[in-house]
């Protein structure tokens, strides 16, 4: 039953907070980062079962919730290799990060309803990974979303936060209608929603190809929702209006894996499914990743650039899902986890420090902020994927995936975001924490409770891609159950040597451009003013969105739609009704006179009547 | 010679004698005893078939209905009295309260 405790923990702080010890701020605070923790410590010994057995069996109970005729909804979890990996991720970057929040928010309004909604994020995070079915995973994504919502929406006073809330929500909206007609697609091909059952139908090559594609495809809809995929990427940049830690913790390390992990939970299908239906997967996620690099060249916002690092990031990710490389997907996701929580704390850290967003007003940060300073580079050469680091493991892996699958354009794409990945980065760097003095004010360091997840962080993202370190046996890839035609994975030098090459020409042209003054930056957007607009205006997709979509929908379609409600269904359908049901009552009011006498006339001639009907038909 | 076709005419007169007195008196004193007037006429013909179907379930009906009327009547004029104190007056046709 311990695993039913991992979602009642959470659940129940949540509660405890909002309704009993809100006032308390400090008390709210230590609770949550207590649930967290202690979900943290019940998820260690399973992870102790898997590295001990790679190839664990999965842990699986469930109970019934819902029978009616024909349908039987049963709740449960399921505990293997990949939850595991999904569980420590979130219960232990989440704890880093409940207790960073503890520093960054000092003073904040609504401090405790913070920690309650981050109580309510792990519950429902929590939930997802542990879902043995799709019914459950689609309740708790939703939770997730609406975790999302009230975090993006923290500062609600602020109409841009209160919008990106919106937008993130309803952006999510449409990805989770492919999601649920996935799961009606799978149902009516299988006739369950467990994840084992559907397995072992689809394994046993009782559904037919096409069916599979198509849910695939569907249930792919619902993790472009969730992992901001081309081309519901647009609400993952809008979403740092919430928090730093939030941007940390949901909008980079877990939540937005959550499409990742669905996609690695059902890669079965997509091992069965006609070939394409993982193509088009993986063209989605390359195309994710170099566009979202390219976006991220022209941002000034440091939160902005590092979300569009993430949306890259997990194009990566997608990508190597869609060949069938669910082992190196997830080995990224885990890896990213780290280098991207670290990175964005490190953010958070100097934001807090300098209260502006733009690194165009930081600069020469590092001797005033060593410990942020330190663990920011090295969180950025995980993340550009430099020798050692956790992200030159992972990213390798993927870079081999796509090179081995043979299709050379995702593999031209991944090469080229590791490029572009080193030129924003190094920017990043060297405009906030180098070069010229552009700051305000006096900022210094942050307080322990921030810098010393910082520095747990920055060890995991320098040492985790060891984990899949080549010569390991067994390594990340093993540990991960994989349907691919990939056997255990071989250490390409090629892949590894081109993309360490590329990653240090973006991090020489990034240091060229930006250091110092950044003078050649700012002759280069002097000289192509058409291609950095294009650039900073993210590829016109919001004013695409705004200027399409919302006119045709909201004015056009929605003009229609309320011109039919105000005319039809009101002012025929209910007001009709109600008009006439009253001139007919006014009507028949007149009988009722109040007379006895007039009543029983009534019920004699009624009598009569019938009387008479029944002579006449029946005798 | 009675045959049941003469208690039935009795039976139908009274009846008819006392649906026409619930309709058309004024008086309430006098419907309520109209009433009791169409309920005797449907004791009568009870009985009367009893006693030409030889059988004793009718009769039994007769007394059992005429203990109900006993009750009845002694609520019935209870709440007329009451009424009458009320409203001082025994006409149905001026207690006409319950309309719209």
């Amino acid at each position: 039953m311990d695993v039913w405790a991992l979602l009642i923990i959470p659940i129940v702080t949540s509660v405890v907070i909002v309704f009993i010890t809100r006032k308390w701020k400090n008390l709210s605070s230590y609770l949550s980062i207590a649930a967290v923790i202690a979900c943290f410590f019940i998820v260690l010994p399973y992870l102790i079962e898997a590295l001990g057995n790679p190839h664990m069996h999965g842990h699986e109970q469930a109970f019934t919730w819902l029978k009616v005729s024909g349908l039987h909804i049963k709740m449960g979890t399921f505990i293997d290799s990949l939850t595991v990996v999904m569980l420590c991720i979130v219960t232990f970057v989440g704890s880093l990060i409940h207790i960073y929040a503890r520093g960054y928010m000092e003073g904040e309004e609504g401090y405790s309803r913070f920690f309650a909604c981050l109580s309510f994020f792990i519950f429902a995070m929590l939930g997802i990974v542990l879902a043995n079915n799709l019914i459950m995973i689609f309740i708790f994504w939703e939770l997730v979303g609406l975790a999302s919502y009230l975090l993006i929406g923290y500062y609600y006073q602020k109409p841009s936060a209160a919008d990106a809330a919106k937008k993130a929500f309803l952006v999510n909206r449409i990805g989770d209608f492919g999601l649920i007609l996935g799961i009606f697609v799978i149902y009516y091909a299988t006739g369950s929603f467990n994840f084992g059952e559907i397995e072992h139908q689809v394994m046993a090559g009782h559904v037919e190809p096409w069916t599979m594609g198509l849910a695939a495809l569907l249930l792919f809809c619902g993790a472009v929702g969730k992992s901001a995929q081309f081309p519901l990427h647009v609400w993952l940049p809008d979403a740092m209006e919430g928090p730093t830690p939030v941007s940390a913790l949901i909008h980079a390390a877990t939540m937005v894996a959550a499409g990742v992990y669905l996609l690695a939970r059902i890669s079965f299908l997509f091992y069965m499914a006609p070939p394409e239906a993982g193509i088009v997967v993986a063209y989605v996620g390359g195309l994710t990743a170099l566009m979202a690099a390219l976006m991220a060249l022209a941002q000034s916002d440091i939160k902005k650039i590092i979300a569009y690092s993430t949306l890259s990031s997990l194009g990566y990710m997608v990508m190597s899902v869609g060949l069938g490389g669910t082992g190196p997907g997830m080995f990224y996701l885990m890896t990213h986890a780290f280098f991207k929580a670290l990175l964005f704390l490190g953010a958070g850290s100097v934001i807090h420090a300098c209260h502006t967003n733009s690194i165009w007003e930081m600069g020469k940060l590092y001797p005033k902020m060593k410990a942020t300073g330190v663990t920011f580079i090295l969180g950025s050469l995980a993340m550009m994927g430099v020798f050692p680091f956790a992200g030159f493991w992972s990213k390798d892996e993927i870079l081999s995936t796509a090179f081995d699958s043979g299709h050379w354009l995702l593999y031209g794409a991944g090469t080229l975001t590791a490029f572009i990945t080193g030129i924003f980065i190094t920017k990043i760097v060297l405009l906030a924490f180098f070069g010229k003095k552009r700051y305000h004010g006096n900022p210094h360091e942050s307080p322990p409770s921030m810098t010393i997840p910082l520095v747990v962080l920055s060890v995991f993202a320098v040492f985790a891609g060891l984990a899949g370190f080549p010569g390991l046996e067994p390594n990340f890839g093993s540990f991960i159950p994989s349907h691919g035609h990939h056997g255990p994975h071989h250490f390409n030098f090629l892949v590894a040597g081109i993309s360490t090459l590329v990653v240090f020409a973006g991090i020489l042209i990034g240091w060229k451009l930006y250091t110092g003054e950044a003078e050649p930056a700012h002759r280069l957007k002097a000289q192509y003013p058409c291609l950095y607009k294009v650039l900073e205006n993210k590829f016109y997709f919001d004013h695409f969105y705004d200027g399409v979509l919302v006119a045709v929908i909201y004015n056009g379609i929605g003009k229609i739609l309320n011109f039919i409600e105000v005319n039809i269904f009101i002012n025929f359908l209910i007001n009709g009704f109600a008009y006439n049901v009253r001139v007919v009552g006014r009507a028949l009011r007149g009988t009722i006179t109040g007379q006895l006498q007039h009543y029983a006339l009534f019920m004699v001639s009624g009598v009569v009547v019938l009387v008479l009907i029944f002579l006449q038909y029946f005798v | 010679m009675l045959t049941l076709t003469h208690f039935l005419i009795l039976s139908c007169i009274l009846f008819s004698i006392g649906v026409a007195g619930v309709m058309i008196r004024r008086n309430i004193i006098i419907v309520l005893m109209s009433l009791e007037l169409i309920f005797n006429a449907a004791n009568i013909s009870l009985a009367a078939f009893a006693y030409y179907l030889e059988s004793i379930t009718g009769t039994v009906f007769v007394v059992f209905n005429i203990t109900v009327a006993a009750a009845e009547v002694a609520v019935g004029l209870a709440i007329l009295v009451a009424v009458y104190r009320r409203r001082k007056t025994v006409l149905v046709d001026q207690l006409d309260e319950m309309r719209y």
